[in-house]
């Protein structure tokens, strides 16, 4: 399965649409990694607890979106956004969304 | 009762200054090690049109996303706390943003060093609440997404 952010698969002719797939999950942070961030706080530079978290998030996102194009037949996912937003305190919700396509 | 007043006035002064010195370190190794690795790709841009520009055939793109969360010191908080009161641009916050997006895209660099140039671009900045305190102001989350193309260099 290719993703691209673009509207066209690169070298390949768009045969079908099967139109919007989507992934999401939403994460609540771990105590022990809240209390190493809020140390790292003090003298500030990256936090690479959090970082791990999202990108672990947003893998799953993506997962989900995937296994919802390979459901429809789809061997390409073009026009792929991600976006983040804050639920509740502590929590994210991470998205990842595109257009599922059959390339030749 | 003044031994308290002493600790609880101590404790803050003593993580500014903490932050100050550990801080300005971090930051000044941070800066360098961007410098050195963003010379690395000079000749592969990463691009925020969809097209590439060169007439060159694409023989492959996937999806490359780079991200990092990264957080300001307490001196710089106090800083920018007592520029909220003044007013103005708030400079200790804006090169934390922009050291951050600059990581970022760097990262997604890194996950496919060999692509000729990463096109369509885009760099997404959200806030991270912190859940015991509400202390919000001073960590960010960015990511840089986009498409690594090779390009056709023929047989």
């Amino acid at each position: 399965l290719i993703l691209t952010n673009i509207d066209s698969v690169p070298g390949r002719k768009l045969v079908r649409h099967f139109g919007l797939v989507q992934g999401s999950t939403i994460r609540a942070k771990h105590f022990g990694r809240d209390f190493a961030a809020g140390l790292k706080n003090i003298v500030g530079g990256e936090l690479k607890g959090y970082t791990e978290l999202l990108q672990e998030s947003r893998a799953e996102a993506t997962g989900r979106m995937i296994a919802q194009a390979d459901a429809l037949g789809a061997n390409a996912i073009i026009n792929v956004r991600f976006t983040t937003s804050s639920i509740v305190q502590g929590a994210s919700e991470i998205l990842a969304y595109g257009t599922a396509v059959f390339v030749e | 009762m003044s031994i308290e007043l002493l600790i609880s006035l101590a404790v803050p002064v003593l993580l500014i200054v903490v932050g100050r010195l550990v801080g300005a370190r971090i930051e000044r190794k941070h800066l360098q090690s961007l410098c050195e690795r963003e010379v690395r790709f000079r000749d592969q841009p990463a691009l925020s049109t969809k097209h590439s520009g060169t007439t060159t055939a694409i023989r492959s793109a996937s999806l490359v996303t780079g991200s990092v969360v990264i957080s300001i010191d307490h001196f710089k908080r106090f800083l920018g706390a007592f520029r909220m009161i003044v007013g103005g641009e708030v400079r200790s916050y804006s090169s934390l943003i922009g050291y951050a997006r600059r990581e970022a895209i760097l990262r997604m660099k890194e996950s496919q060093p060999d692509a000729d140039a990463y096109i369509n671009t885009r760099l997404e900045t959200s806030t991270i609440l912190n859940a015991s305190r509400d202390e919000a102001v001073g960590t960010i989350e960015v990511l840089a997404y986009g498409t690594a193309v090779h390009y056709d260099r023929g047989p």
